[in-house]
């Protein structure tokens, strides 16, 4: 009696937890076949707009952006600052109740695009034909474009003046060749900073790549380059390089980036992007400093770019707003509004010389998009440049040729 | 207590008579009434998101959408082949991942059990003045945010930062913690010479890691958060061993220090072997806390310098979150789950009480019998000489030559 009394308990709280799952599994009112070829555009619906912001000029810049779109539309739209972009973007993709426009990375864009998260709106933009190429060819995954390229930064040789006029160097000094670069380290080393400080990371190394003719992988992305002997004479260089003592890593001078041990004059040289800018006139504002093409390298020219887009979710309630929204963030007007407030570079061919015009000093990082080439995008590179960093970590007491095959190996198995 | 203890059987027979006229099947239902609101609750924030993440572990589902689609297709035991047996990223990194996760538990555990037990020790002495004090001040780290030590440790443990000035006081230069990947038994043995392992351990490797770089110890970065760690969490452990250091009283103590027994001999064999389902506790929940450990990575490192801070904890999170592999993610938290099951169990059966051999009891038996039939002057002569190499049997001895 009483056992089936506990049978009977057992069975209906079984049954219970399996109704929960079952509810779990269809309640959520997600449906698989939503993407259709017309977007929607339900413009009761407000729009949600979640980026990771920089600070708060940038999260002015962007809100006051959406007010004044909104007031444009009529389509009331909400700015969110995510505190873990990559965290939040997954778990309302994952809920089916994302934000609507976003901040999307070139390194995420594979993973979201592949399940189907993200909108394919690249041929409703209309003013796709603006963009750069190679940073459409960036947001571009199985030969649809994902995102609007939102800004991009290219990095450069960054040097304080001061120290370099200390050094008995002038303007005709500034280097053009690697041994140049190592001829002016060597110059503007002392007992107070070193010559060149980066981070020790692919994201500043891999310029020295590009320079000797390699890199990770082909222009296209669809062959893995990194032990090859193009690259493999790059990180020698920089191996050559760290070895001098004259140049360093910027964690080893006790700083987070280059651009603090730049600031702090800890280095006199730094390579980093346009974003330094900002950072030096806020927390070192009086260094002075001036900002010079790469030296080129066995290969000619080469620099690195990064870019950020602006992603469409797919499970948006009002694509069509979140489309107009995009193409009214990616404006002229509203881009140099964003690049006076917080230093952006613009990410189309019609704004260059208007912002060169602007911010002269900085023309060298709008001309690199000329020669540069930006990180991995596949699905699954990102694990294959965190591998590639920590080994880089290391470079000093490593063997370039060991690092890069291994890279080499992690890039195959995700390439083919 | 143990007169309450009598008193409860008694009562619960004087009222076994009217309790069966009470309907069995009501008093269940009501039983079960009772623990709904909780068996629900756990039902849905825990027991159902389990079975969930463990569809998602042998699932291909991408994180989008629910995990019960109709395109998430079951693909058995590949999220789990990934990290285990096939060579690559995702298993070197997961191999990396057990490596210093390994480490910092054995690390981490003795140290924190033993800080833990002293501090408790020294905070029970009643001549200590301004208890109160010193109990809070030790218990602090624990009821502050992990989030805001991290950060302190991270200001702490700069390059340029207050411990490595503290350390140029006496001629030492301090590393540059936070991004010093070097192990640190790679480290010792660079200072006798030995730079790169012999062929024997480079060569073989176990899940994409080699044995050379198994051994390698905790970085320097890992170093700096274990400290952290035990920093934090011995003052939790402390108040364990407090409590349960006050439930013992003074007899056993005093009775002890009769016999002669030294403090060091009172410290490890009358206090400590009474502190035996403390220890197991305190060890079994550093254990478990050890292997989930992820707010300090987290916030601090995430898993730099060259991935020797990386956990299987903020591995499953990045693999999960940041690379979309939900199913890899997933099976790396129910591997983890395993290991901590097994380290658990492995340890319960270390400190088990073991039944004792039949010569050991033997020779108890033996010492009883010549205790009981030893007058009450031979005892005491016989205390001074005899204490010192079995203070717990004297103190027995000594306890039924007291009744007699």
């Amino acid at each position: 009696m009483r056992n089936r009394n506990k049978l009977t308990m057992i069975t209906a709280a079984s049954v219970a937890v399996l109704t929960l799952l079952a509810g779990c599994g269809g309640g959520s009112g997600f449906d698989d076949n939503a993407s259709s070829d017309k977007p929607t555009s339900d413009s009761s619906q407000e729009l949600t707009v979640l980026i990771g912001s920089s600070g708060d000029t940038e999260t002015k810049a962007v809100k006051d952006a959406v007010a004044a779109w909104s007031e444009k539309s009529g389509t009331k739209a909400t700015v969110q600052v995510a505190n873990d972009l990559a965290q939040q973007l997954s778990q309302g993709f994952a809920g089916g109740d994302p934000a609507d426009v976003f901040y999307l990375a070139p390194e995420q864009l594979a993973g979201y695009a592949s399940n189907g998260s993200l909108l394919a709106y690249g041929d409703q933009l209309k003013n796709k034909g603006d963009f750069y190429d190679n940073l459409l060819q960036t947001f571009t995954y199985d030969g649809k474009l994902y995102a609007a390229p939102k800004d991009v930064s290219t990095l450069q040789l960054v040097i304080n003046t001061d120290m370099w006029s200390e050094a008995g160097l002038t303007d005709a000094d500034y280097p053009t060749t690697w041994d140049e670069l190592a001829d002016v380290a060597k110059k503007l080393t002392n007992d107070d900073h070193v010559g060149l400080a980066f981070n020790g990371e692919y994201a500043r190394i891999g310029v020295f790549l590009k320079q000797a003719g390699g890199g990770l992988v082909s222009d296209d992305g669809s062959k893995a380059i990194a032990n090859t002997d193009e690259s493999l004479k790059g990180l020698t260089e920089v191996k050559d390089l760290l070895d001098t003592g004259t140049v360093k890593y910027a964690s080893d001078l006790g700083t987070g980036w280059g651009g603090e041990a730049f600031g702090s004059k800890k280095a006199a040289m730094t390579i980093e992007g346009n974003w330094i800018t900002g950072g030096l006139s806020a927390d070192y504002p009086d260094v002075k400093y001036k900002v010079v093409a790469l030296p080129e390298g066995p290969a000619g020219k080469g620099t690195m770019h990064f870019t950020n887009g602006w992603g469409i979710a797919a499970d948006s309630k009002n694509q069509q707003g979140a489309i107009d929204l995009v193409e009214y963030l990616t404006s002229d007007d509203v881009v140099m509004g964003f690049a006076k407030a917080f230093g952006i570079m613009p990410a189309t061919k019609t704004l260059a010389d208007t912002w060169k015009g602007e911010f002269p000093d900085l023309s060298a990082f709008m001309d690199g998009l000329d020669y540069s080439v930006t990180v991995p995008t596949a699905k699954g590179a990102a694990d294959v440049v965190t591998d590639f960093n920590a080994q880089l970590e290391g470079l000093k007491t490593g063997d370039p040729k060991t690092i890069l095959d291994k890279t080499q190996t992690n890039l195959e198995a995700i390439l083919q | 207590m143990s007169a309450s203890q009598a008193a409860t059987p008694r009562k619960g027979r004087a009222r076994k008579v009217p309790r069966q006229h009470i309907d069995r099947t009501g008093q269940e239902i009501s039983g079960w009434l009772f623990c709904l609101p909780m068996i629900v609750i756990l039902g849905v924030f825990m027991f159902v998101p389990i079975l969930m993440a463990l569809w998602v572990s042998v699932s291909d589902w991408t994180g989008r959408g629910t995990p019960f689609g109709g395109n998430v297709s079951f693909v058995g035991a590949e999220n789990y082949t990934d990290v285990l047996a096939k060579p690559g990223l995702a298993q070197s990194d997961f191999g990396t991942a057990l490596r210093n996760n390994a480490w910092y538990t054995l690390i981490v555990v003795p140290l924190q059990t033993l800080l833990s037990l002293a501090l408790a020790v020294m905070l029970n002495r009643k001549i200590l003045k301004a208890r109160g004090f010193f109990r809070t001040a030790f218990y602090f780290p624990s009821v502050t945010s992990s989030v805001a030590i991290t950060v302190l440790w991270l200001f702490l443990f700069n390059a340029a930062g207050p411990i490595n000035a503290m350390l140029k006081w006496f001629g030492v230069n301090g590393p540059n913690w936070f991004n010093d990947p070097q192990g640190i038994i790679h480290l010792l043995l660079g200072a006798f010479g030995v730079k790169n392992g012999p062929a024997a351990l480079t060569e073989h490797s176990f899940l994409g890691v080699s044995a050379w770089d198994w051994l390698a110890g905790p970085s320097v970065a890992m170093f700096a958060i274990i400290l952290m760690v035990i920093f934090t969490t011995s003052g939790t452990y402390m108040l364990m061993f407090i409590a349960a250091l006050q439930s013992i009283g003074e007899a056993t103590e005093e009775a002890a220090i009769m016999d002669g027994a030294t403090p060091w001999q009172r410290m490890w064999k009358v206090t400590v072997p009474q502190l035996k389902p403390t220890i197991f506790t305190v060890v079994t929940l550093g254990i478990i806390g050890t292997w989930q450990v992820f707010d300090q990575i987290y916030t601090g490192t995430q898993g730099g310098p060259a991935k020797t801070t990386l956990t299987t904890a903020y591995l499953s999170y990045s693999a999960a979150f940041n690379s979309q592999e939900w199913g890899r993610g997933a099976a790396i938290s129910f591997i983890l789950f395993v290991i901590i099951i097994v380290m658990t169990w492995i340890q319960r059966w270390v400190m088990k009480d073991k039944k004792m051999s039949r010569r050991k009891r033997a020779d108890y038996e033996a010492m009883k019998a010549e205790a009981r039939s030893m007058t009450k002057a031979e005892v005491m002569s016989l205390g001074a000489c005899r204490a010192g190499k079995h203070a717990a049997t004297a103190t027995a001895t000594a306890t039924v030559a007291g009744k007699e």
